[in-house]
C-alpha cells in the first residue's frame, strides 16, 4: 500500500438553514481513488472548486471524509486517535503565507510544530536549524516573518512542516498569492526537499508550468479526477485540458498549434528546449 | 487630456534608518485612450506609482498634471480626481462591505453625490457591463466566489464612471477562467468606451496580449516605456531585473540564433505560429538558406 | 501614520537586554514604572535618568526608532501637560482671561510630560527587545500558578502572542482598506460626528470579516501542526534563569533602592 490511499472517497458540504434544515448539499469529492507510493512527486491540477482543496485537507485529518476512506501511511484518517500521527506524517503548507504564520520570529515559527508534538528543546534547536537550512532561510532565523517577501514567507511555513519531519507534504496552492520569482523559490524548495530527503510532496496547483517536473500529475474536476499520468501524457491532450478550464503553457499551446498546421512536432511538448529541437529538426527535413 | 508626472520622487519613512525611495524621477504621459501595462517585480514601485495617479499618495517632489492642472495646487479638489480615475486594488474583494452586491456597487456613486435613483441606475449599469446574473444582485457579496466577488469590485469602480481605469493585478488568486473573464472584461471597456486603462500584471503573456504599451519600473524608476515590442527585445536585461519576456519571445530567439530565421519580435502564441509557418513555408520553397 | 506606532514591534539585536530572561524583564518594566511615579527631587531624577539611558545603550536599538513611538501619544501628552499647566493652583506666573499659569502648573507639566516620555521609552524597550513570543512566554510562566485555580493561563498566552503577531498585519490591511475606500470617493474625515461614525461602516465592515477570515486560516493552520491545546507541549525557548538574569535582578532591585533612598533623604527641591 502507498503512503496515502483513498478508496472511493466521498466528502459533502451540507448548507444548513437557520433552523437547522439541509438547504443545499455539494458534493466537493465524488468518489476519488488515489494511491501515491512514497518519495513521489505528485502534482494535483483543477480550477478553483474543482475539489483539490478539500483532497488535501483530508490528507491532513482536516476534513473527514463522508463516505469512503483514506489511510495516510497505512492509518485511517477518519479515526480520531489516529489525527495526532496522521497530521504529522502529512504536513500540510496553505496558501496564504500570512494567515499560517504563527509566531513573530521565524526560528520561534519553525519551532512551532515539533513544539505541538512534545519534541525535547535540544532537539527542538537541531531541527529547526536543519529545516530552515534546507529551505534557504536560515539566515533569516532572527527576522520578523512580516518584513519578509512572499516566497520567503511561504519558504518558512514550509520549514515548520519540515521541523516535524513528515514522510508527505501536501502544499495547497502554495504559489496562487506570489509573484514569479516566489512562485519559483517555492517550487524549487518543492523539488529539493523531495530530491534530498525523499519527502512525498503533493502540490495542488492552477499553474500547470508548475507540474512539467512532477512524476505524476492529477487532474480533478468537479469532484472528480479525471485524468491521470505523467506530465507528457496529461499535456499531451491541449483540447481537455482547456475544458477543464487550465492554463496550458504559451509553449505546449504553440507546439499543439503548429501540429495541427501540419508540422511534425510531437505531442505533450513540455519544455522550450523540446520545440527548438522539434522545429530545427523539421526545418532540416525541409530544407 | 492626460496625465502628465513631472520628476516625480516619492520616500517612505524619510530621515529614518528604514528610508525607502519608492520613486525616482519619474517622467510619464499617460494619454487618453491608451491601454498599457506596468510590470515590475514586487517591490519596484509600480503599487506606489499608481496610487500617484489617483492622489492616494502625495509625491515627496514632483509634479503630477491631471488635463493641465497641478493636482497638488490648493484648489485641485483631489476627491474630484479620484471618480474620474478609478483605481482597483489588489485583492479588491477585500473592501466588499454592504448587505447586497446592488448596495455596494452604488457606494462610490452616491460619494460622487448622485441621486439614488442616478447611482442605481449605475449600479445596474456596471453590473451588467461585469457579466453578473441579475439574480444575485440583491445576495450578500459575501457570498460569492471568488471571482465572482472581485467582478463586483471592479464594478463599484466602474460605476463611477472613471475616464481612466489602474487595475493593481486585478487577476492575483484567480484560476486560469476567473483570470481570462477578468483580462476580456477590462480589454472590452476599454475598447468599448474608450476608456484609457492601466493594468498592474506579473505576466508578461497577459501584458503581451492586451496592451499597447508597457512601462517597466525597477527600483522606483522607469526602465522601459514603449510599444511591447521593443520593450521585449531587451529581454536579456529584463532578466537581469527579476523581470522575463513571454515564453515564446525566447523561443524565437533561440530558433533565431540556430539559424532559422523567425520573426523575433512575436510576442504572442498567434504571432509566433505564423512566423514560424512562414519561416518553415519559405524553406519548402527555396527561398531561405539555412545552416543548421 | 499607523505604521508609525512602535509599541508591539520586535527589533532584532545582539544586546544583553534581548537575552535577557521575559520574566527579568517583566519585573524590571513593573519597578520602573512604579519608580517613575514615586521619584522625587533632582537626584532620584537623575537615577532614573541614568538607570534609562544605561538601559537604551544596552539594548542596541536606535534611540530613533524608539522616538518614532513617542510621536503617535504626542497629542496624548500635550493634553496631559495643558491640563497640568493651567489647572495646579498655586503660585501665579501669567493670567489671562480665565486661565492662569502657576508656578506649579509649569513644574507639574514639565514633570508629567517627562513621566510619559519615560514611560514610553521604557516600556517600549522591552517590547522592542523582547518578542512578542517571549513575553507571553514569560507572562504564562510567571502566572502559571493561576491555572490551578482554574484559569487557561495557556489559552490566554497563546492568544495575546498571536494577537501581537497579527497587529501589524491588521493595521497594513486597514490602511489598505481605507485607500481602497477612498479611491471609490469615501471621506473619513469630514462632516459631524455621526456622519464620522457611519464613514467608518465601510472601513470596519471589510476589517472584521478579513479578521475572521484570517482566524479561520490561522485556526486551521495551526491544527494541521498539531496544536492541541497546552498538554504534552515542549518549549523551543524554556525559561530558565542564568547568571545575567540573577545579576539584573539585583541590579534592578538596587535601582529601586536608590531611587527610594534618594526620595527619602536626597529630595532637593
Amino acid at each position: 500500500m502507498g503512503i496515502i490511499k483513498a478508496k472511493q472517497l466521498v466528502h459533502e458540504y451540507i448548507r444548513r438553514d437557520e433552523e437547522g434544515n439541509v438547504e443545499s448539499i455539494s458534493t466537493a469529492l465524488d468518489h476519488v481513488d488515489l494511491d501515491v507510493n512514497a518519495g513521489e512527486f505528485i502534482a494535483v491540477l483543477g480550477h478553483n472548486g474543482s475539489g483539490k482543496s478539500t483532497l488535501a485537507k483530508h490528507i491532513n485529518a482536516l476534513l473527514s471524509p463522508s463516505e469512503g476512506t483514506l489511510w495516510v501511511d497505512g492509518k485511517d484518517v477518519s479515526e480520531e486517535e489516529n489525527v495526532l500521527e496522521v497530521r504529522q506524517t502529512a504536513g500540510m503548507v496553505f496558501q496564504n503565507p500570512d494567515n499560517q504564520i504563527i509566531a513573530s520570529v521565524v526560528e520561534e515559527d519553525v519551532g512551532f510544530g515539533p513544539e505541538n508534538i512534545g519534541v525535547p528543546t535540544d532537539e527542538i534547536w537541531k531541527r529547526v536549524e536543519e529545516s530552515l537550512g534546507a529551505v534557504g532561510m536560515l539566515k533569516y532565523r532572527h527576522h520578523s516573518p512580516n518584513k519578509l517577501s512572499g516566497g520567503q514567507k511561504q519558504r518558512v511555513a514550509i520549514a515548520g512542516v519540515v521541523a516535524m519531519q513528515p514522510k508527505c507534504i501536501v502544499l495547497d496552492e502554495p504559489t496562487a498569492m506570489l509573484d514569479p520569482n516566489g512562485r519559483r523559490e517555492v517550487i524549487r524548495t518543492a523539488h529539493e526537499l523531495n530530491r534530498e530527503k525523499g519527502v512525498t510532496i503533493i502540490l495542488i496547483t492552477h499553474y500547470m508550468e508548475e507540474v512539467v517536473d512532477a512524476d505524476k500529475v492529477i487532474v480533478m474536476d468537479k469532484g472528480k479526477v479525471v485524468m491521470q499520468g505523467t506530465p507528457r501524457e496529461i499535456f499531451s491532450q491541449v483540447g481537455r485540458l482547456k475544458e477543464y478550464r487550465l492554463d496550458v503553457p504559451q509553449i505546449t499551446i504553440l507546439a499543439d498549434l503548429l501540429r495541427q498546421s501540419g508540422l511534425d512536432v510531437p505531442v505533450g511538448v513540455l519544455r522550450r528546449e523540446e520545440l527548438v529541437e522539434a522545429l530545427l529538426r523539421e526545418a532540416q527535413i525541409t530544407g | 487630456m492626460s496625465i502628465i508626472l513631472d520628476k516625480v520622487n516619492y520616500v517612505y519613512s524619510e530621515e529614518t534608518a528604514y528610508r525607502i525611495q519608492a520613486l525616482r524621477d519619474v517622467n510619464l504621459e499617460i494619454r487618453d485612450g491608451q491601454f498599457i501595462g506596468v510590470i515590475g517585480h514586487t517591490g519596484s514601485g509600480k503599487s506606489t506609482l499608481i496610487q500617484h495617479l489617483n492622489g492616494l499618495m502625495k509625491a515627496t517632489s514632483g509634479t503630477i498634471y491631471f488635463n493641465g492642472q497641478d493636482i497638488y495646487a490648493d484648489d485641485f479638489d483631489l476627491r474630484k480626481l479620484r471618480s474620474r480615475v478609478g483605481l482597483v486594488f489588489q485583492y479588491p474583494e477585500h473592501q466588499l462591505f454592504e448587505t447586497t452586491i446592488f448596495d455596494d456597487v452604488c457606494f462610490g456613486p452616491k460619494n460622487q453625490g448622485l441621486s439614488k435613483e442616478e447611482a442605481g441606475l449605475r449600479a445596474f449599469e456596471a453590473l451588467r457591463s461585469v457579466g453578473m446574473p441579475e439574480e444575485l444582485y440583491y445576495q450578500s457579496p459575501f457570498d460569492l466566489s471568488g471571482g465572482q466577488k472581485r467582478r463586483v469590485a471592479i464594478a463599484g469602480v466602474l460605476a463611477m464612471k472613471p475616464e481612466v481605469l489602474i487595475l493593481d493585478e486585478p487577476t492575483a488568486g484567480l484560476d486560469p477562467a476567473g483570470r481570462d473573464e477578468i483580462l476580456d472584461l477590462v480589454a472590452r471597456m476599454h475598447k468599448e468606451r474608450g476608456i484609457t486603462v492601466i493594468l498592474v500584471s506579473h505576466s508578461m503573456e497577459d501584458v503581451a496580449k492586451y496592451v499597447e504599451r508597457i512601462i517597466v519600473m525597477n527600483q522606483g524608476a522607469v526602465m522601459f516605456d514603449d510599444t511591447p515590442r521593443e520593450v521585449f527585445r531587451h529581454y536579456k536585461e529584463l532578466e537581469s531585473v527579476g523581470l522575463a519576456a513571454p515564453q515564446v519571445t525566447y523561443l524565437m530567439h533561440e530558433l533565431k540564433e540556430r539559424g532559422l530565421l523567425v520573426n523575433t519580435e512575436a510576442t504572442t502564441v498567434e504571432e509566433a505560429r505564423q512566423s514560424l509557418m512562414e519561416a518553415l513555408a519559405g524553406i519548402d520553397a527555396g527561398h531561405t538558406d539555412i545552416h543548421v | 501614520m499607523l505604521r508609525d506606532i512602535t509599541l508591539g514591534q520586535y527589533y532584532p539585536a545582539d544586546s544583553v537586554i534581548h537575552k535577557l530572561d521575559p520574566r527579568v524583564k517583566l519585573f524590571g518594566t513593573l519597578i520602573y514604572i512604579i519608580s517613575l511615579f514615586c521619584f522625587r527631587g533632582a537626584a532620584a531624577f537623575a537615577t532614573v535618568t541614568l538607570f534609562l539611558i544605561a538601559v537604551i545603550w544596552t539594548s542596541k536599538v536606535p534611540f530613533k526608532f524608539m522616538v518614532k513611538g513617542l510621536k503617535a501619544i504626542m497629542i496624548l501628552m500635550l493634553i496631559t501637560a495643558a491640563f497640568n499647566l493651567f489647572m495646579t493652583p498655586g503660585e501665579t506666573l501669567v493670567s489671562f482671561w480665565i486661565f492662569k499659569i502657576t508656578k506649579e502648573g509649569v513644574v507639574n507639566a514639565a514633570l508629567m510630560a517627562v513621566r510619559l516620555t519615560y514611560l514610553i521609552l521604557g516600556t517600549s524597550i522591552m517590547t522592542l527587545t523582547t518578542t512578542p513570543n517571549q513575553l507571553t512566554d514569560g507572562l504564562e510562566k510567571a502566572l502559571m500558578p493561576l491555572s490551578k485555580i482554574g484559569i487557561p493561563v495557556h489559552a490566554i498566552a497563546m492568544m495575546m502572542s498571536i494577537a501581537l503577531r497579527f497587529i501589524p498585519i491588521l493595521i497594513e490591511e486597514t490602511d489598505k482598506i481605507m485607500k481602497a475606500q477612498m479611491a471609490r470617493g469615501a471621506d473619513f474625515e469630514s462632516g459631524n460626528l455621526l456622519k464620522k461614525v457611519k464613514s467608518m461602516i465601510p472601513l470596519l465592515v471589510p476589517l472584521f470579516v478579513s479578521a475572521f477570515r484570517r482566524a479561520d486560516d490561522l485556526a486551521m493552520a495551526m491544527e494541521a501542526r498539531c496544536y492541541h491545546g497546552g498538554g504534552g507541549r515542549t518549549k523551543m525557548k524554556p525559561l530558565r534563569y542564568e547568571g545575567r538574569d540573577r545579576a539584573a535582578y539585583l541590579m534592578i532591585i538596587l535601582y529601586f533602592a536608590a531611587v527610594l533612598l534618594c526620595r527619602a533623604y536626597l529630595n532637593w527641591p
